[in-house]
């Protein structure tokens, strides 16, 4: 529905400046901000955490809270200015003309309200509808959103629902009134992969179904790529480059989205031959920014005297219809020169065997439910995992959330105790040791790598010592003067300067962070890392320096990596072998290359698809899975992967349903565990195809 | 002599606080001057709330340190003809040399009240917090394993802990705060227990953080020790060797009473945040680097647990404030004789009716103070929480 | 839900059993039992003579076994005088002595004799507590509703004047104990001293209560209370004010004051719930001081008594009623917090 008609563009931000106010300054969140969306466009917003990009979102909703200010510039919605709106014209067109969603689900919805009462409140407060007339309409909207019995859907509460359900919710909510402007606020980042693409095929249905124009914000550009027809770059508070997805990721004009590209692995790009560029330096904080260009410091091309003399203003690229980017240089650049190479490395040979697992299972046992209603539960999260790896390989293990990577990180650390199987490291059994009667020398060759930068370092102790209390328990050095030595030595190791070793954490970014971290695993000289998802939580552009120093201290001290992650991009580029994990299950492994081409398991074979690449070369096939992963604590009989596998069909007789398919050897080293005849695999086609260039 | 004017005695009494402004003004100027250096202590001067509770605070710690210069009078001198008299009476008849009014009245027994209430917030501030430490050590140290380890010594102490909450706090002291009680020898024991606790938690700390250098452990230990045991010893028994360290029976038993009373509340805090703490990436990173539990406890979970326990001490010492107040308002376990402002409110709160300033003056020193720790508290929290 | 119930009542039944076994075994030591015996058989008796006397009345045998005479779940002792009249716990007291009943405890109703106000302690405690009720009712109806308005007023807009002004009033009531206020009430509200509209005591209200002889002693009580509940309910409040789905809420152009009240509300006064019910330990604290100070002969000023009178009964008694109370309002909270977080309530 529509209040008032209007027929140019749906949304005109221009020249938008907005600050946060606080007691001791002004801080510039965005400046000079311009972008207009069609009606029934979609466009993206992207840069890294900080630029500014949700910003832009809460000030088209007016919600910047109360120290934020618009203070400058105008936001034009259908005609009408926002900026001069007031509180009840703005409650007006909220919600029935421009909806929200973001990025927590499960906050994103109140508790203590059934969905059915949170759905049936937005037509009843903008168009007065009776109860009975908005009840009908919300399960008319649940069932678009594809929802299964969308009746007890309605009756439940939020978090009876799971994390893919919340946000169909949502999605559902912002729907209910058919708004013209939808802002999307990295809705899919608290997902899992294959439900996020399912999200996000969802999301493009109703948004040309509605005819609804899109504001989609995301750190990703492969999703970007996939939802969006125009596309908006952010740095550092200002839009640096904005045109349709075909002119900014095959013709970009500004370096810092050139620098974004050539620092995420996408296909072809390899550790040795083809390394990953590292934007050099970091993000500016807000009150340091430079003068003239933003980016100048961390540029190529910076020209002193020119690129930092005044504001830079955004120039229309000739010859591309709406295409415009904020370099004073881009026309005196070439653009088509490769990247200033990054010298190739050779592969590093492989070694012994240094760690084995054979048939390991953990199982838990969980009493059931506060009210300790029900027994004891078992819940499997490992499941015969066997592999191998060797000295300075790179061992990759995929999954998604609850597949049982951390519980098996957690049993070869000595965290828990394995319940049946071997973990050989060196020939040595450590199954059953926990890791307080584990030697310092076993201990010290095991180390690990975690994920959240801002969990990882002790926030009230200094960096230097946290590493020097690592050499200490590992028996290294002889006296303090010896340690702090050896520490500054791991500091010039990962690439961080001297000085840090008497910062707190709380002074460091997430990527240096992240760099203490590594020097604090390989404090001990550790022979076996285990690497949680380290730069998943990092930005992108940040992402490629702490890989690239990851596989640089593995190569010089022929280190195993066991790397573990959810980003097959990351994976394909630095791994040697794959290992796919499932509900606890090793349902796939092999080398790089068998796992990333046919015959797939048919869980990689979706996860491959649902991965979103930001190439406009890769063509890829559309698998959709349905529904969610199962709970490990309520496994499905028979093959795990039974209730969302689109090949089920060609196994006659229903075994996938009783039997846990055995491992079956395709190739030496390529192992699956599936039911599928091997015809049937033979006929399988590869996910991903570079078109030809 | 004529009695003073409201005025008169409000110009004398600044004039008796004279050390504590001068303190006073020294401290908050050079807490100014240096805030950025000081950590969260500095980031409380840009917090009027903050600023107003720690001047409250300051101002009667400065009180307490200074009260022989401050109080104009022997708190227990009785001078005849100024029993109830109202506040700014001239001392008449009194012997010579004396101060030559009772600034703020005299109380049914002919004593002043504002010497009694200066010395009182030195009764106060002695114990007070004293307790509250206590009471920290023990929540501390049975909380951070409760919260760590979890299971059946969790499920028993946080019994334990729930017991004694459960119990009305003055029906507990009206048990124990009683001189039959002190007879069989119960506050000893308690007191033996509780006291233990931060012995035991110092020798924690230094061995869980230095069993990688025996020598330099060992000393610590050692030196924890000696100075611990003799305080125990002095403290719970009454046996110190040197005999300098000692509690009267009665003191100990409030003590005893009220550091019984606050340490479950911390426990809980402490096991909370624990809880919270404990699933943190940094204490995986110890666990897999094979640090002991104690020192993940003590040296990783306890320092990043310092900002709400910091604020809770605050609240707390103002709590013990109002239950040593509680108690002397019932006249447990202290002497007539002290002017402690509880058993001072309690004995003008008779005379209200032909005079209040008795109890009044107390009653204000006490709020006053606890409203400073709760402002101070308050403060702390909205700083510490503004990173 | 059974189950959780079922198990609370458990841990409840267990705590109550060692609180009440602390009480008595306090009530119960040596020098209690001696004043007792001086105090019945002549204060001059002599050590043995008291021996004698603890021996004749059945207090000298194991400790574990006259707790169980007193909560009824072991039969009293029985033995005879010298001139052969049967004697024993459950015989004394009993009218037709022959056919005594063989246990006589707590859970038999049968509650002791108080040797401070010479009545059956059953018959003291019902009255006082009646009174005391008639208190605590007054209490909560002014509490509740202010401390709650407070603190969802002032959470409301964290940062506004308004929130300033109410938590500063409500820090300061939490400083003011109410042996403070009460003493600065008396004194400004009902003395010469200030203005005299209200009594300073409150024992008239005992045959009726008006507003005039009680309102000072619920408002003492009250305003701790008050201070503390609504900055627990204001940090609830700013709490969930921060939370997504308010915002949720906002930008589905729901005005202000709707927000507010459908979707904040409830989901912040789950806390507060329970920390009003965790507050009735201290109310007893405040029950006790202000009927000392205005005089108020319920069952805090009845505490007062056995305790300073070592009526060892009696304080057993007391101390049962007030275990059991916040035991009971222990368990409400936890029930009812199920209830109102749906959360809890189905996983």
């Amino acid at each position: 529905m529509s209040k008032w008609q209007h027929d140019g563009p749906i949304l005109e931000i221009e020249n938008l400046s907005i600050s946060f106010f606080t007691r001791l300054r002004e801080i510039p969140a965005v400046m000079d901000f311009s972008c207009t969306v069609m009606p029934g466009e979609a466009m993206g917003l992207v840069g890294e955490s900080g630029c500014g990009k949700s910003t832009v979102a809460l000030a088209v909703m007016r919600d910047l809270g109360r120290n934020g200010r618009i203070v400058g510039g105008s936001i034009r919605f259908k005609g009408r200015d926002i900026t001069r709106m007031s509180e009840a014209e703005l409650r007006d067109i909220r919600g029935s003309e421009i909806a929200m969603i973001y990025q927590e689900p499960m906050a994103s919805l109140n508790p203590a309200m059934r969905i059915g009462r949170q759905l049936m409140e937005v037509p009843m407060i903008h168009e007065g509808v009776s109860a009975e007339e908005a009840r009908r309409r919300a399960l008319e909207v649940v069932r678009d959103v594809r929802l299964p019995d969308p009746e007890r859907i309605l009756r439940a509460f939020p978090h009876q629902l799971s994390g893919g359900q919340q946000q169909r919710i949502v999605i559902a909510m912002a729907l209910m009134s058919k708004p013209a402007l939808l802002i999307l606020d990295e809705p899919t980042t608290a997902l899992d992969v294959t439900v996020e693409a399912a999200v996000v095929d969802l999301v493009k249905d109703l948004g040309r179904k509605y005819g609804t124009s899109m504001l989609f914000i995301s750190h990703n550009l492969g999703l970007v790529l996939e939802t969006c027809n125009r596309i908006c770059v952010m740095y550092s508070g200002e839009a640096v480059e904005t045109g349709s997805i075909a002119e900014v990721f095959d013709r970009m004009r500004h370096p810092y989205t050139q620098a974004l590209f050539r620092s995420i692995p996408l296909p072809g790009a390899d550790k040795n031959t083809r390394p990953l560029v590292a934007i050099p330096g970091n993000f500016p904080l807000p009150h340091e920014r430079p003068p003239g260009c933003n980016f100048g410091p961390r540029c190529d091309y910076f020209e002193k005297g020119r690129c930092d003399a005044a504001d830079v203003p955004m120039f229309r690229v000739p010859g591309d219809a709406r295409h415009e980017t904020r370099c004073l240089r881009f026309q005196e650049i070439d653009w088509s020169a490769p990247p200033r190479a990054a010298k190739p490395t050779q592969k590093t040979p492989v070694g012994d065997v240094v760690l084995r697992m054979e048939d390991l299972r953990k199982y838990y046992e969980v009493s059931g439910g506060l009210f300790g209603g029900g027994g004891t539960k078992l819940v499997k999260a490992n499941e015969t995992l066997s592999f191998e790896a060797r000295e300075g390989e790179t061992l990759a293990i995929v999954g998604e959330s609850g597949c049982g990577k951390s519980t098996f990180a957690k049993v070869l650390m000595g965290l828990e105790t394995a319940t049946a199987g071997r973990i050989l490291l060196y020939n040595q059994d450590i199954q059953d040791t926990p890791i307080e009667k584990r030697s310092t020398e076993t201990v010290s060759s095991v180390q690990m790598v975690f994920q959240n930068p801002f969990d990882t370092l002790n926030p009230s102790m200094t960096v230097g010592r946290q590493i020097m209390r690592a050499l200490e328990v590992f028996g290294e050095g002889r006296s303090d003067a010896e340690r702090r030595q050896r520490m500054l030595e791991l500091l010039d190791l990962v690439k961080l300067p001297r000085a840090f070793a008497d910062r707190m954490p709380r002074q460091l970014s997430g990527g240096q962070k992240q760099r203490v971290g590594i020097a604090r695993a390989f404090a001990g000289g550790a022979k076996v890392v285990v690497a949680d998802e380290p730069v998943s939580a990092l930005d992108v552009s940040v992402q490629a320096a702490v890989t690239d120093l990851l596989m640089e201290i593995q190569r010089r001290n022929r280190t195993t990596l066991l790397f573990i992650s959810h980003d097959l991009s990351i994976v394909r580029y630095l791994s040697d072998r794959v290992m796919v994990m499932y509900l606890g299950h090793v349902v796939e492994i092999g080398s790089t290359d068998q796992v990333f081409s046919p015959p797939y398991h048919p869980y990689t074979e979706a996860l491959l698809s649902a991965v979103p690449i930001a190439d406009t070369h890769v063509k890829k096939k559309h698998i959709v899975l349905e529904g969610e992963i199962p709970s490990a604590m309520n496994p499905p009989p028979g093959c795990p992967f039974q209730t969302r596998c689109r090949w089920k069909g060609e196994v006659p007789g229903g075994l996938c349903e009783r039997e846990v398919p055995p491992m079956v050897t395709l190739a030496p080293g390529h192992q699956i565990k599936c039911h599928l005849p091997r015809e049937v695999l033979a006929r399988m086609e590869p996910v991903i195809t570079i078109a030809a260039e | 002599m004529e009695p003073l004017g409201w005025i008169e005695i409000l110009g004398r009494l600044v004039q008796q606080f004279l050390p504590v402004w001068i303190a006073l003004v020294l401290t908050f100027g050079l807490s100014i001057r240096f805030k950025r250096r000081l950590g969260l202590y500095g980031k409380l001067f840009d917090s009027t709330v903050g600023m107003v509770g720690f001047a409250l605070v300051m101002f009667w710690v400065f009180t307490a340190l200074f009260a022989d210069q401050i109080a104009t009078h022997n708190p227990l001198t009785q001078i005849s003809g100024m029993k109830n008299k109202p506040p700014g009476t001239p001392v008449a008849g009194g012997p010579a040399g004396v101060y030559a009014y009772y600034l703020l009245g005299g109380d049914n027994l002919a004593r002043d009240v504002f010497s009694r209430m200066v010395m009182g917030a030195r009764e106060v501030l002695k114990i007070a917090p004293a307790a509250t430490v206590f009471a920290f050590m023990v929540g501390i140290t049975l909380g951070l394993p409760a919260g760590y380890f979890g299971g059946r010594f969790d499920t028993l102490l946080s019994f334990l802990a729930n017991l004694v909450l459960a119990f009305p706090v003055i029906l507990l002291f009206y048990l124990l705060v009683t001189p039959e009680i002190v007879e069989t020898g119960i506050p000893t024991y308690l007191a033996a227990i509780l006291f233990l606790f931060p012995i035991l938690f110092l020798v924690m700390l230094w061995n869980s953080r230095f069993f990688t250098q025996p020598a330099r452990r060992n000393l610590y230990v050692a030196l924890t020790l000696v100075v611990g045991l003799w305080l125990y010893a002095g403290l719970a028994f009454d046996a110190d060797p040197l005999g300098i360290v000692s509690m009267p029976a009665n003191i100990l038993i409030v003590f005893v009473s009220v550091v019984f009373v606050n340490a479950p509340t911390v426990f809980r805090i402490v096991r909370g945040i624990t809880l919270d703490i404990k699933t943190r990436d940094y204490v995986a990173a110890a666990q897999t680097r094979g640090e002991g539990p104690w020192y993940i406890m003590l040296w990783e979970i306890l320092p990043n647990a310092r900002g709400p326990l910091i604020v809770d001490f605050c609240l707390r010492i103002g709590y013990t404030t109002i239950l040593l107040g509680t108690l002397g308002f019932f006249g447990l376990g202290v002497s007539p004789e002290s002017p402690d402002w509880g058993s001072t409110i309690d004995q003008g709160r008779q005379l209200l009716s032909i005079a209040p300033h008795p109890a009044l003056v107390p009653a204000l020193a006490l709020m006053s103070l606890v409203l400073g720790l709760n402002l101070l508290a308050d403060g702390l929290r909205e700083e510490s929480l503004r990173d | 839900m059974l189950m959780f119930i079922l198990r609370r009542v458990a841990t409840m039944v267990l705590t109550a059993a060692c609180l009440t076994f602390i009480v008595f075994f306090l009530t119960n030591l040596e020098p209690n039992l001696e004043k007792v015996a001086k105090s019945e058989a002549g204060s001059r008796i002599s050590d043995a003579e008291v021996e004698s006397w603890l021996e004749r009345n059945g207090y000298t045998r194991p400790i574990f076994v006259r707790y169980g005479e007193w909560l009824g779940i072991l039969p009293g002792w029985t033995g005879t005088e010298p001139d052969g009249r049967p004697r024993g716990r459950c015989v004394d007291r009993a009218a037709d002595k022959a056919n005594a009943p063989r246990y006589c405890g707590l859970l038999q109703g049968d509650w002791g004799f108080s040797t401070v106000f010479k009545q059956p302690v059953a018959e003291i405690v019902a009255t006082r507590l009646a009174l005391t009720g008639i208190l605590m009712f007054w209490v909560m109806a002014l509490m509740v509703p202010a401390s709650l308005l407070i603190g969802v007023l002032a959470g409301m807009r964290e940062g506004s004047r308004l929130d300033r002004t109410l938590s500063t009033f409500s820090i300061a009531t939490t400083a003011t104990p109410e042996y403070v206020s009460g003493v600065i009430f008396i004194v400004f509200l009902a003395s010469n001293a200030g203005v005299q509209w209200f009594k300073g005591t409150a024992t008239s209200a005992m045959d009726g209560v008006t507003f005039e002889n009680f309102f000072l002693p619920v408002l003492t009580i009250a305003l701790y209370g008050i201070g503390y509940i609504a900055r627990m309910t204001r940090a609830s409040m700013t709490e969930v004010m921060t939370a997504q789905y308010i915002r949720t809420a906002r930008l589905k152009g729901m005005s202000f004051p709707a927000v507010v009240v459908k979707h904040a509300l409830r989901n912040a006064l789950i806390a507060p719930f329970t920390v009003i019910m965790l507050q009735f330990p201290w109310l007893l604290n405040g029950v006790v001081i202000v009927e000392t100070l205005f005089n108020y002969k319920g069952f805090g000023w009845t505490l007062v008594q056995a305790a300073g009178n070592n009526d060892i009964e009696l304080l057993l008694a007391c101390s049962v009623v007030a275990v059991f109370v916040v035991l009971v309002t222990q368990l409400i909270s936890d029930i009812g917090y199920v209830f109102l977080n749906p959360r809890i309530r189905v996983s």
